[in-house]
């Protein structure tokens, strides 16, 4: 079977029509994870024995004649910082290495109430803090594209599964840029829903009012269906909005024609790739080809973005990330003999060195006599990044960039610069600061055979203009399937 | 007092106190602040317990409406402003019963503001009351209450701590007094008044053994006269109303005596040991403290409008100050009284149940006055343990007012209901329903036999003394053994001495 044919499109069409069985189709993904993950190590654990028994169930039904539920018997993924009830759950940590969550993420629950069948938890940075993937607990993600380059991150395993066709599609969380980058590197799909848009519970917070969950999937269309059944206000999570969930997928069959899409110079400045300015613009001219307007924008506050998203997600994620402290679960050192003791070796032992890094750089931010400069300034920042935004919706219906500065970087390249690093997401981490929806979609291969990504940013709870573009532009290029 | 420093009194007179009062108080609410979980003290450990006040990884608050109605109640009634908009706030600490790292707070836009308590000086004893003075209430806020560490009854307890987290998300609020104290009593009857007007509004038992009413004092001294205030020190670990007001009098004097003699004062928290009678300051280490307040990015901003204020507000019971004046108002009895039947709301409602139930509710307020309470007093017991129930009062007062008994024969009967321990009613059915006699023929026998066997007093009565028909009616009683209607006995003997 070729794996590499299946959308989530075409498999749950196929099993609906009884022409694809999903008990068959699990165990061909498993044996292809078996050949092809040791050199990728896109998942961490994976959940066979409860993916066959769901299989199975949905097999059963289909043999029955039952009708059978929207994604049924679609493998999926999901990054290893969502829950699922009698599963590990590591966040790629190992401060959490055997723990298994009790209770199933919202997220992970409606998928499956849909009928798809989760295959494995995807490895991911420690607690989603990386761009490369390298910083895992356990091992890194090779780029499946290019072995010796990175996959991106923090959802690089999620993307990587997805690319090297591990899965049909996955979920990965973006709190700075963690979906669109590395799907941007793995030249897949990956789409960034509005904040409130997606429940957080179930999600192992990084920084909660930046952290999404969002699809990673193949093609455009693929999205927009997986969004729709992730979608929705939850009564668990009390930022989640209440706001009704569209059909995304009828929504992206619209034209562009007469969308305006606004191009920001503040993001095709110094510092980016040639090979990856000329695939954008090129991308760009398409979408003028298909009847969009192109408007230059500008978006001042830009250059503050990166500084202003390290304050506040440091902050958040030093408080996050105390309950990792050896009482209840997770690693609890041996040889301390105080309580205090216990806390600083526990952690000292369970944390990897980015994660150290950012617990302090954000308890700093927040102490007493800092907090002023440092955390209340960027909040009054990202008010300014959002009225930037608001300003740029008022001209323009979505605004497209580049999703990365550069293509895939080399494995060890960057891990002893992490201000290098934390630029490979400049062009993410607005999106996340300002709550606003994007996606990045495949816009071309670099000289080294390397994926490019083209990022297309749309207004509040307006997902399905900004899929509908993505989705025009891949019909154009033929990039879809 | 448990203080053993003797200060001279010219030298505590030269130092004014300046007392400041935070007191936490857990809501009654059926679940908890943040999940579903029941909220409900006394069940075996980490039974009430799921991811969301677990911490588990992953899981996220989602506030409880009760709790936010409780809280706005409580503040209404301690006369607070209410925030339209208050913003949570995590505050971070790591303690092992503490499962997040932090607790969901309110910091710099809490949920009410700008209240007061009355003092009425009531703690200087009876006839008190004419000392009103206002404590103002800086804040009330919303927050989680913590776990439990357990450091002792294990038999490894020497070398491990257990922790019950049960208690973990049991919705509390914060009441933050002003520095406006200004004496240990004043402290006390802050709390008292505190504690009554939450048990009033029934949104917490205020139980101090069970810690659903905890406080903290922080307290200074300045010369009489100076504006400013003296370096505080917060005094934790106190868990009695008394033990606050002697652990204040303890730092008080310590404070006075450190500054006479040439010391100073540090600001620190120290704990009350009750045994002792003392206080201590805690090592250093436990009280550097660094909360990093910052708002809780899991809940959105709490909006409490104003029609949302106002059902909330109509829930309000009558306050037990306005009670008590309409008790005196209505039942025609003193203030001093009027705060004994309003000790508790339960008590004052069953009170005011019985006396508006009862033929005339001022004789039930009256028999409460002048036959209950100096028995209960003899007896050491509080109104709430009394054998007679408010019921029985109201029962026993219709008996007198329709003329069954006499008040002689409901002294006696009262006395038997506090001897057997047992409610006006019962005693009165055992003693075989008595009535007090209105058989004029036999009454008339008994008064006929007196007259002549009394001719002195006869004649003076004739003479114009009418007062000693006062003595007849003693005779009457005495040889009816009591049963005889008083106004009957009357009648009868001023036709006969008339004639």
């Amino acid at each position: 079977m070729d794996l590499s044919a299946l959308t989530v499109e075409s498999t749950r069409t196929a099993v609906a029509e009884r022409v694809l069985n999903p008990v068959a189709l699990a165990e061909e993904f498993y044996k292809k994870i078996e050949a092809d993950d040791p050199q990728i190590g896109a998942y961490l654990t994976l959940c066979k024995d409860r993916a066959m028994k769901k299989a199975a169930a949905v097999q059963a039904a289909a043999d029955k004649g039952d009708a059978l539920p929207p994604l049924a018997g679609v493998p999926v993924a999901i990054k290893d910082v969502m829950t699922i009830a009698g599963v590990q759950a590591t966040a790629g940590s190992k401060i959490l290495k055997g723990w298994i969550a009790p209770y199933t993420a919202t997220v992970v629950q409606r998928l499956e109430d849909a009928g798809a069948i989760v295959l494995g938890k995807t490895n991911c940075d420690e607690f989603a803090m990386g761009s490369s993937n390298e910083n895992s607990g356990y091992f890194p993600v090779h780029n499946p594209r290019d072995l010796s380059r990175v996959p991106g991150g923090s959802s690089g395993g999620s993307a990587a599964a997805v690319a090297a066709n591990l899965c049909v599609a996955a979920l990965g969380s973006d709190t700075g840029g963690s979906i669109r980058q590395p799907a941007a590197f793995c030249g897949v799909v990956g789409l960034l829903p509005t904040y409130g848009r997606v429940s957080r519970y179930g999600l192992i917070a990084f920084a909660s009012s930046l952290d999404h969950i969002g699809p990673i999937t193949k093609t455009v269309k693929d999205a927009a269906i997986l969004l729709r059944y992730i979608a929705g206000r939850d009564k668990c999570d009390s930022t989640s909005a209440d706001v009704p969930v569209t059909d995304y997928e009828a929504e992206i069959g619209k034209p562009a024609k007469g969308l305006r899409l606004g191009v920001p110079k503040e993001y095709f400045g110094e510092g980016l790739d040639t090979e990856v300015s000329t695939a954008v613009e090129t991308a760009i001219q398409k979408l003028a080809q298909a009847g969009c307007e192109i408007v230059p924008i500008s978006l001042p506050h830009t250059e503050y973005a990166v500084p202003t998203y390290y304050i506040i997600a440091t902050a958040e994620a030093s408080a996050n990330l105390a309950r990792f402290d050896g009482v209840r679960y997770g690693h609890r050192s041996s040889s301390a003999h105080t309580l205090s003791e216990m806390y600083r070796r526990s952690r000292d032992e369970g944390f990897g060195a980015e994660v150290k890094r950012r617990i302090m750089l954000g308890t700093y931010a927040l102490s007493a006599g800092y907090y002023d400069a440092y955390y209340r300034k960027a909040q009054q920042v990202r008010t300014l990044l959002t009225r930037d935004f608001e300003n740029a919706f008022q001209q323009v219906d979505a605004i497209v960039t580049p999703t990365t500065p550069t293509p895939a970087f080399k494995l060890g390249e960057k891990v002893d610069d992490p201000v290098s690093m934390y630029l490979a997401d400049i062009y993410t981490v607005t999106a996340d600061l300002v709550g606003v929806p994007g996606i990045s979609v495949p816009c071309g291969i670099s000289k080294e055979g390397l994926p490019i990504g083209l990022q297309i940013l749309g207004g509040h709870f307006d997902e399905a203009t900004v899929l509908r573009i993505a989705h025009v532009y891949e019909h154009e290029t033929g990039t879809g399937r | 007092m448990a203080t053993s420093t003797a200060l001279p009194k010219e030298v505590r007179a030269k130092y004014e106190p300046v007392i400041g009062l935070e007191v936490h108080v857990q809501l009654l609410t059926a679940s908890k602040i943040f999940c579903g979980c029941a909220n409900r003290f006394g069940d075996p450990p980490n039974t009430n317990v799921c991811p969301v006040c677990l911490g588990l990884p992953g899981a996220l608050p989602v506030l409880n409406r009760q709790a936010v109605e409780f809280a706005v109640l409580a503040s209404k009634a301690l006369g607070c402003r209410i925030n339209e908009t208050s913003i949570f706030a995590r505050k971070n600490y790591f303690y092992p019963d503490l499962p997040k790292g932090y607790q969901i707070s309110q910091y710099d836009k809490p949920l009410a503001e700008f209240g007061h308590i009355e003092l009425h000086g009531t703690n200087a004893g009876k006839g008190a009351g004419t000392t009103k003075r206002n404590i103002g209430i800086t804040r009330v806020h919303l927050e989680e209450d913590a776990g439990k560490s357990i450091h002792d009854g294990f038999a490894d307890s020497a070398s491990s701590t257990y922790l019950d987290l049960n208690r973990c998300g049991t919705p509390l609020i914060e009441i933050v007094s002003e520095p406006d104290m200004r004496s240990p009593d004043e402290a006390y009857e802050y709390l008292t008044k505190l504690k009554e007007i939450i048990l009033f509004t029934g949104v917490s038992d205020c139980n101090m053994e069970e810690g659903s009413l905890r406080c903290d004092a922080n307290v200074s001294v300045r010369p009489v006269g100076q504006k400013e205030f003296g370096t505080k020190a917060e005094v934790k670990n106190v868990n009695s109303f008394r033990f606050i007001r002697e652990a204040l009098e303890y730092e008080i004097e310590r404070q006075i005596e450190l500054i006479e003699s040439g010391d100073k004062v540090v600001q620190e928290t120290r704990l009350y040991n009750a045994n002792e009678g003392k206080t201590y300051g805690m090592r250093s280490k436990e009280r550097a403290h660094d909360y990093r307040y910052f708002p809780e990015p899991d809940l959105l901003p709490l909006v409490v409008d104003a029609a949302w204020q106002k059902q909330i507000e109509a829930t309000m019971p009558e306050l037990p100050d306005a009670r008590r004046q309409r008790f005196v108002r209505d039942f025609g009895i003193t203030a001093y009284d009027a705060e004994v039947l309003t000790a508790s709301k339960s008590f004052a409602d069953q009170f005011e149940e019985a006396a508006k139930a009862a033929k005339n509710p001022k004789r039930v307020a009256n028999l409460v006055q002048s036959e209950l309470q100096g028995r209960l007093k003899a007896k050491g017991l509080t109104i709430e343990q009394s054998p007679i129930s408010m019921k029985g009062v109201a029962f026993s007062a219709d008996l007198v007012e329709s003329g069954a008994i006499s008040s002689k024969m409901l002294k006696e009967l009262y006395d038997l209901s506090f001897e057997r321990n047992k409610d006006f009613p019962l005693i009165y059915e055992q003693e075989g329903s008595p009535k007090q006699s209105t058989d004029t023929g036999a009454l008339e026998r008994i008064i006929d036999e007196l007259i002549a066997a009394n001719p002195k007093q006869v004649e003076q009565y004739k003479a114009g003394k009418k007062t000693i028909v006062g003595f007849f009616v003693g005779q009457v009683m005495k040889a009816s053994k009591g049963q005889a209607n008083p106004s009957v006995v009357n009648e009868l003997l001023t036709k006969k001495l008339e004639s």
